[in-house]
């Protein structure tokens, strides 16, 4: 790990980039509320903030994708109107989006190719990606395509495309949530290269401990305005949060003495050929869950939790009936709506268009899920007065936040969202919850909503399955954790005696050694 | 300044409903250009196509005559399309019912059969359209086979098919070698609602689908099903329905539909099986279905509009010698601005102010 060096050498400096009351309108919705921000060379500038603060659409007029509708941007002291990302990237200003824009198909080399304005021939340009990607420790092969690469790798690509523009400003939406720890360490030693090297780095980020271990200031926004800006080394993780939320967290509790009863989601040895050319193969995943526990499943993304939720829920059969057992019931071969029916609820990582049908109601919705089990359906027609009973209950119970009553499920932010697909699940009493990314690109406040939900489950005796990449996340929830990698599942440890190395080391594929898994999973 | 495509945060209930009229001025505007160049009076030729139609009792029959199939037809293809199945064969579907139905009344003419065949004629025409619009569909959901070809193809072997029976084995002996069958017997045909007009039962029949498709969207499990699996295929799969199950479902539905309007047809304004007895229903009945927003009561209203264009375009043609084919030009561009105008559902222009000549100055 490296020791960030004190930086009180740049304050004299004039800063590289400057906004001066930047605002952002979008009708009567303000994005943006006169901000302004400083950011100079060599300096690691975190910007935190919920979900919907503004983070995006300040970081969005900097890089010229959106047009300031009041305001200055400043580059280098002058004034300047960007036209677009490519004079942004013209002046020097690059970016690394949270989401990947890669061609599967195509290789590394070509991709980058795609990104760059091609002035260069592709074997020139294949020789400074070499060359970029030996420079800065970021190890890439041009010729391999880019489905056959992790997601850290892919993230490489992005971080390697924007370096060979020679950036001197460079800024990363959330580049660390898809990586394992020891992945996460690995970018913060390129991100020190990059800021002894003179550049400035703006760095969105959840995770409030990196933050604090890696950046030298961090500007702070609330619904739209700049509440602070501060030097996060000399706040806690905690006093950080309390300025993006604007009030105390409320911390996760889980009940005391919480009691595990009988096994209710068994799976035996499952085994499962990947549906699509470039999925993953589930290879003898075997793991038992009582009522009262949460079993968290760590990893990083693309290593079969897809292929393992879909195998849990039905949307993929098994041949084997027993390879799932649901309240003791041989259910591999029944479809997501007979599991159902056994007790089970199933919350998918996608909300949009996997756990919702977007451009439909909320009600729709809640029927789209509860018409197996719940009463929403008499004799083939809708009880509508049922279904948005469930949105109302939801709506309360978890604090879902919309315009209207019944709105289409697009139109809530993501946090909302999730709070009404899991609060639909629960409302349901499940006996099984399978929950994969429980909180991905959630804020803060609903996250701890939908954490607590969890907990509160397992409380009342339901076995609950937890798929995340935040490790954050599976220790403050689990009972135990095991780790997927590859398609094979490691024998679950309890939380409380894992560490986030030993985690770490699963998660790129290092299996323990044998004694020691034996021994922790026997406690 | 320029303009620019923005995406709406929730779709546009007005638009939804505007949008159909948004795509008939702008039909009409460009009609109106046309007439113009073939050196019509582009008013006189707008009256004699929209006006004149609705000011005589025989017309507006003939109008509701006309609605009658193409609503049939547009209510199958609405639950097709709604489920993201894409039956482009209605055309097929309503000749082979048409076909099928016409067995029943081709064998039983001159005996003494009774009340039974009309009724046995409607439902062995929807059989019929339903089986083979099932070919189409089969052929998708086990060898993923297109759909649109292959319903396509379908047509122009029903259409032949139909040709072969009423040139051979079905042809009237005493038809003086037309290639007809015989006028059907009364207890085969389709009964008038008005004694000497021509409205007739087979309208009520359309009425009564309209309906039974407006409840099963709106109020059934089975509707909503449909609704999902074509508005978010994954999250219908997580919902726990069968895309593969809809699509047989709402092509036999759709089939159905068709054949039935196929012999409805032919037993009623036709009174015999002959080729040409559709002049494209299960084409225009596309736009039917997009022009009536893929809703069981725009449909009804859609049809009613597109049957007002084909009596439009007959008068158009006495009246002003203005060519017959212009009536599907007119169906083509009213289909081009209906899906156009629908992207502004989801979408809306916005003007976009730029000062991009500040920008390459400073800096």
């Amino acid at each position: 790990m490296l020791d960030p060096t004190p930086n009180g050498l740049h304050s004299g400096e004039p800063p590289l980039l400057q906004t001066r009351g930047l605002t952002k309108r979008y009708g009567d919705f303000v994005a943006n509320d006169s901000i302004d921000i400083e950011i100079r060379p060599g300096e690691i500038h975190a910007l935190l903030g919920e979900n919907g603060a503004g983070k995006s659409t300040l970081v969005k007029a900097i890089y010229g994708l959106i047009q300031p509708s009041a305001g200055e941007i400043s580059w280098q002291g002058r004034p300047i109107v960007l036209s677009g990302p490519s004079d942004a990237r013209r002046r020097g200003i690059g970016m690394v989006f949270q989401h990947f824009s890669l061609f599967d198909n195509l290789t590394v080399a070509e991709n980058v190719a795609l990104g760059l304005d091609g002035s260069e021939s592709f074997k020139d340009m294949s020789a400074r990606l070499a060359q970029v990607s030996k420079t800065y420790g970021l190890p890439l092969d041009p010729k391999r395509e880019v489905w056959q690469l992790s997601v850290g790798e892919r993230q490489r690509i992005e971080i390697v495309r924007a370096l060979m523009q020679d950036p001197k400003f460079l800024i990363l939406d959330e580049p660390t949530a898809v990586l394992t720890p020891q992945e996460a360490d690995q970018l913060s030693i390129v991100l020190e290269r990059l800021k002894a090297e003179g550049r400035a780095i703006l760095y969105i980020s959840h995770k409030l401990d990196e933050v604090k271990r890696l950046c030298d200031t961090a500007t702070i926004l609330r619904a739209g305005k700049k509440v602070a800006t501060r030097n996060p080394r000399l706040e806690t993780a905690a006093s950080l949060a309390r300025m993006m939320v604007g009030s105390e967290i409320k911390e996760v509790r889980a009940a005391a003495g919480r009691q595990t009863t009988v096994p209710r989601l068994v799976v035996n040895d499952l085994s499962l050929a990947p549906a699509e050319a470039h999925g993953v193969r589930l290879e003898h995943v075997s793991f038992e869950l009582k009522g009262g526990e949460i079993l968290g499943i760590a990893g990083v993304a693309g290593n079969g939790q897809d292929e393992l939720f879909a195998a849990l829920s039905g949307e993929r059969l098994s041949k084997d009936p027993g390879a799932v057992v649901i309240e003791g019931i041989a259910a591999g071969h029944l479809s997501i709506t007979g599991r159902r029916k056994l007790g089970a609820a199933f919350v998918p990582e996608e909300r949009l268009g996997h756990g919702t049908a977007p451009r439909m109601k909320l009600s729709e919705n809640a029927l789209l899920t509860g018409h197996a089990a719940s009463r929403m359906v008499r004799h083939g027609f809708i009880d509508t007065a049922a279904t948005l009973k469930t949105v109302d209950t939801a709506t309360e119970t978890f604090d879902v936040r919309k315009a209207k009553r019944d709105p289409e499920a697009a139109s809530l932010s993501g946090g909302n969202l999730q709070k009404f697909i899991v609060g639909r699940e629960i409302l349901r009493n499940p006996a099984v919850l399978v929950v994969s990314q429980p909180t991905w690109g959630v804020d803060a406040g609903a996250a701890a909503v939908i954490r607590q939900a969890l907990l509160d489950l397992a409380t009342e005796g339901a076995a609950v399955l937890v798929t995340s990449q935040d490790l954050d996340e599976l220790v403050e929830i689990t009972d135990r954790i095991a780790v997927m990698f590859h398609g094979r599942l490691s024998v679950p440890l309890p939380t409380r005696e894992t560490t986030r190395e030993k985690l770490g080391l699963l998660m790129g594929g290092s299996s323990l050694e044998p004694k020691e898994a034996v021994h922790a999973s026997g406690a | 300044m320029h303009l620019v495509l923005e995406k709406r945060a929730e779709r546009s209930g007005t638009i939804a409903l505007v949008s159909p009229l948004i795509a008939i001025g702008l039909t009409l505007l460009t009609m109106v250009i046309l007439f113009a160049i073939l050196g019509k009076n582009p008013l006189l030729a707008l009256d004699a196509y929209f006006i004149a139609p609705l000011t005589d009792g025989y017309s507006l029959q003939e109008i509701a005559v006309k609605a009658t199939p193409l609503v049939m037809i547009a209510i199958g293809l609405s639950l097709c399309y709604l489920a993201n199945a894409w039956n482009i064969g209605a055309e097929g579907q309503f000749l082979i019912g048409a076909v099928a139905g016409s067995w029943i009344a081709v064998k039983t003419q001159g005996t003494d059969a009774g009340a039974w065949v009309l009724p046995a004629m409607l439902l062995l025409a929807a059989v019929a359209g339903a089986l083979y619009a099932l070919i189409p569909a089969i052929c998708k959901v086990r060898f993923g086979a297109s759909e649109i070809l292959t319903s396509l193809m379908l047509v122009y072997i029903a259409d032949l098919s139909l040709d072969y029976l009423v040139r051979g084995p079905w042809r009237d002996p005493h038809g003086f070698n037309f290639p007809t069958t015989a006028e059907f017997d009364p207890v085969a045909t389709v009964p008038l609602l008005i004694e000497g007009g021509r409205l007739h039962l087979g309208s009520i029949i359309a009425l009564l689908v309209v309906a039974a498709a407006a409840i099963l969207l709106g109020r059934t499990i089975k509707g909503f099903e449909i609704r999902v699996v074509g508005a978010a295929p994954r999250a219908a799969r997580f919902g726990g329905f069968n895309a593969n199950q809809l699509v047989i479902l709402t092509f036999a539905v759709s089939g159905a539909l068709a054949g039935l309007a196929g012999i409805i047809e032919v037993a009623g304004p036709v009174g015999h099986l002959q080729p040409g007895i559709s002049p494209g229903y299960g084409f225009t009945a596309i736009i039917v279905a997009f022009l009536g927003r893929l809703n069981p009561v725009g449909i009804l209203i859609a049809g009613l509009f597109l049957a007002l264009t084909f009596i439009g375009g007959e008068q158009a043609q006495i009246a002003m010698k203005i060519p017959l084919d212009v009536t599907k030009v007119f169906q083509g561009i009213l289909l081009f601005y209906v899906l156009a105008c629908d992207s502004l559902i989801l979408y809306r222009f916005r003007l976009v102010f730029s000062n991009r000549q500040v920008t390459r100055g400073a800096g």
